[in-house]
């Protein structure tokens, strides 16, 4: 063949259209809001419980929320100020939950970050000490997850990790913040891949970046070369690439049993934001108080790439593009595939916020759901090999045993047969709609 | 902003844009190279039962949807159309019009409707109407025009065997290949189409071409057309192999009748096809079978059309059984 063949993984699979539009913007550091609000559960697991009292001073980097038990996070506050109160907010999904609200006044940051802007290399930390900066800095998975990094990087002792896999692939259309990232702290990625190698006991380092971002992967692979134990590779451009199960199968060829982790592999997957997130906080002792937002939209005066800090309003990032255009119909926080609707502007960054998408109105509404034609294409696009169609209609019908044996739950959620269906039906809802019955029932 | 209402809903936000209308109209988009090549051999019979099938199929549609269901007409979906254009191209362009409307009805009517409409239909509509004429009127459905000779008349046409019929008697009368070979056109004119036959089967490479554009657009998948081609391929290489003098060579069973058309445009029906690449490759092999069965040894010169009704049965019965390889579905490792 005269082209080398890209990586991929091999069932299923779509190619969403989406401009990245925000691709060679930088990122521009936003400016603290006024007020901020840190929702006490952004990760998976127990929510933080709060270490400050009302109207105590707090600084930029301060230690605000510890985490509840082993599977939990720290949370830091973002701002210098004080605490206004603490009480419910809407998270994402809609439901209340309780959050710190802090009014900042100044920019004072805690003594003990390093805000100089040269790279850091050296680090002669062991494992132990490694997971614990890691644990102290409240770092979660940035990919979207958002489960605890300490709990990921121990590693049991009936198993072992020898591959670290750095995941750039960002295939979700429209969002460019783990692609401006890559471009823009390179450098400060891989050394916290060799942080993340030590911590885990690796000895090398795939990182995968779908091919629609030449310009990140020649500059990591440039970058790469430094390092033996570190690979770039390039990946075939399919949705929904970014998954950890179809990642790992692109790279290494191994599927990872169902319910199971990467770890039964024998490899360790990461964001490439996490890894930047664990070099701040191994190397410049910073918590992970700020992240890489893309806001963007199809009539968004100013799309771009905010350094945003966690709990700033929504609003804040809307007004900082330039407002909302007058027929904004949906306002998604996440990419046009897996984000998910706000019903209003009343929210916060969080954690796990890669992204705010502005959809006009006349792109908002659904088509209208006809009758199924059996194309059979939801199952040709399904990377987990499942058959939509049928598990939609056996949910239609309660039929809710013959879904656990249509193995149900290994849907990912990708959304992915929906976004194919030529009828416009439903799919993924009502796969949802399945998967919370048959979790009620056997919880 | 604060009395402006938002959508919520859950995800994906964006759609692929691909409806059935656009599906179906690029199926019959992929069809009209085979639609010129067989104006071109079989001249106004050909335009005019086209034209016959195509509206009388969509007439019966919405009178159906309209009289019988209750339902708001749609015409936006083609389907109906292509079923019109895919039943013309099973006749002779011969065929007086009243039949081609019977045809029409058959298929429509008994075919699509009488399941519940779009997406219901157990068997492919348009070989629906043509099986029930080829039964009702064994005459008229085999007296095949001669092409080019005949393309300016149209109920009056000179007709001839085709290369199918001709095998058929070299079988009964045990004359062998060699001989009857003489009497009908060379490979190279059966592939551009110059031969006796239904109207859209007999341009094999119109067909080919569309059939590979719409795999490469990716509106049908590969299974099915390779599995029943290759199938094909073997099955009859195998009788060729043991039996020279008797039976043909694999390439003369492709470029005849209508393995093309069956495989590429009939087979490949959504509704009636399997849901599973397994399960399609199964069924394509199945078509494949039963097609060189009752080629060689049935009544019929010509099975494709019987070959895909009969595998149609099967569909529900793949689709239930057949499941495709889940990710990680084995629990260990090593």
């Amino acid at each position: 063949m005269f082209f080398r063949k890209l990586k991929t993984f091999s069932k299923g699979g779509v190619h969403p259209l989406g401009k990245k539009v925000t691709q060679n913007k930088s990122i521009q550091t936003l400016p603290p809001p006024e007020k901020i609000s840190l929702i006490l559960k952004q990760h998976l697991g127990a929510p933080a419980i709060p270490v400050v009292e009302i109207n105590e001073r707090v600084k930029v980097g301060q230690l605000v929320a510890r985490n509840n038990g082993y599977v939990s996070a720290n949370i830091h506050s973002s701002v210098s100020g004080r605490v206004d109160k603490i009480e419910d907010v809407l998270d994402i999904s809609g439901y209340k939950t309780k959050a710190i609200t802090i009014s900042a006044e100044g920019d004072d940051w805690d003594e003990s970050i390093d805000r100089s802007p040269d790279v850091k290399h050296d680090f002669n930390l062991n494992s132990i000490e490694i997971l614990k900066k890691i644990q102290d800095a409240g770092i979660v998975g940035l990919g979207g997850a958002t489960f605890p990094s300490h709990v990921k990087l121990a590693i049991p002792f009936s198993k072992f990790a020898n591959i670290l896999i750095l995941n750039g692939v960002e295939c979700e259309p429209c969002l460019t913040s783990d692609h401006r990232l890559m471009i823009e702290k390179g450098e400060e990625i891989l050394v916290g891949a060799k942080i993340l190698m030590r911590a885990v006991h690796a000895h090398k380092t795939l990182i995968g970046i779908e091919n629609n971002k030449p310009d990140a992967i020649k500059h990591l692979e440039t970058l790469a070369k430094k390092y033996e134990n570190i690979k770039v590779y390039a990946l075939k451009a399919k949705y929904p690439q970014g998954s950890e199960k179809q990642l790992v199968k692109a790279l290494i060829d191994k599927e990872i049993p169902n319910k199971g982790l990467p770890i039964d592999v024998h490899t360790i997957v990461d964001n490439v934001g996490t890894a930047f997130a664990v070099y701040e906080a191994v190397q410049k002792n910073k918590p992970l108080i700020e992240r890489v937002v893309t806001v963007t939209g199809k009539y968004v005066k100013h799309p771009c790439n905010f350094l945003a800090r966690i709990g700033t309003p929504i609003e804040h990032l809307v007004q900082a593009v330039g407002g909302l255009p007058e027929n904004t119909g949906k306002i998604v926080m996440g990419g046009p595939m897996m984000g998910k609707s706000l019903s209003s502007l009343n929210y916060y960054v969080t954690k796990a916020t890669n992204g705010l998408l502005v959809i006009p109105a006349e792109d908002s509404k659904r088509e209208k759901v006809r009758e199924c034609i059996r194309c059979a294409k939801c199952v040709s696009v399904c990377p987990v090999g499942l058959e939509p169609y049928k598990l939609m209609t056996l949910v239609e019908r309660s039929q809710y045993d013959d879904i656990v044996e249509e193995k149900i739950d290994y849907c990912l959620e990708c959304g992915s047969c929906s976004f194919v269906c030529p009828s416009y039906r439903p799919l993924l809802d009502y796969i949802r709609l399945g998967k919370s019955v048959i979790k009620k029932k056997t919880a | 902003m604060d009395n402006q209402l938002l959508t919520v809903s859950p995800s994906p936000h964006i759609h692929s844009k691909y409806s059935v209308n656009t599906a179906m109209s690029r199926v019959i988009m992929s069809l009209i190279p085979a639609l010129i090549v067989t104006i071109y051999f079989f001249g106004i019979g050909a335009m005019i039962i086209t034209t016959i099938a195509m509206g009388s199929c969509m007439v019966f549609e919405i009178l159906i949807k309209k009289y019988i269901f209750h339902e708001p007409v749609l015409v936006s979906d083609s389907s109906s159309l292509l079923t019109g254009l895919l039943l013309a191209f099973n006749l002779p362009s011969n065929l007086p019009i009243w039949i081609v409307i019977l045809g029409s009805f058959i298929a429509i009517g008994v075919g699509k409707m009488t399941f519940g409409g779009l997406g219901k239909n157990p068997f492919n509509p348009a070989l629906v109407g043509r099986v029930f004429l080829l039964i009702c009127f064994p005459v008229e459905m085999t007296s095949w025009p001669l092409p080019l000779i005949s393309r300016f008349s149209y109920l009056d046409a000179a007709t001839g065997a085709t290369p199918l019929t001709i095998m058929k008697d070299g079988f009964r009368n045990t004359i062998p290949v060699t001989e009857w070979m003489d009497n009908i056109p060379s490979h190279l004119q059966m592939v551009i189409g110059n031969m006796g036959g239904s109207m859209g089967e007999v341009a094999g490479l119109a067909l080919l071409l569309g059939g590979i554009w719409l795999i490469i657009t990716r509106i049908i998948s590969w299974h099915i057309p390779v599995s029943i081609i290759l199938t094909v391929l073997i099955f009859t290489g195998l009788f060729w192999f043991i039996d020279p003098v008797k039976y043909p060579d694999p390439l003369f069973h492709i470029l005849t009748g209508g393995v093309l058309l069956g495989s590429f445009f009939m087979a490949t029906d959504y509704v009636t096809s399997p849901m599973t690449s397994k399960g399609m490759c199964l069924y394509g092999i199945g078509i494949g079978i039963i097609t060189v069965v009752i080629r060689n040894f049935g009544v019929y010169p010509e099975g494709v059309s019987f070959a895909i009704l009969i595998m149609n049965g099967f569909v529900p019965l793949l689709n239930k059984y057949i499941k495709p390889k889940r990710y990680g579905e084995k629990l260990s490792y090593e």
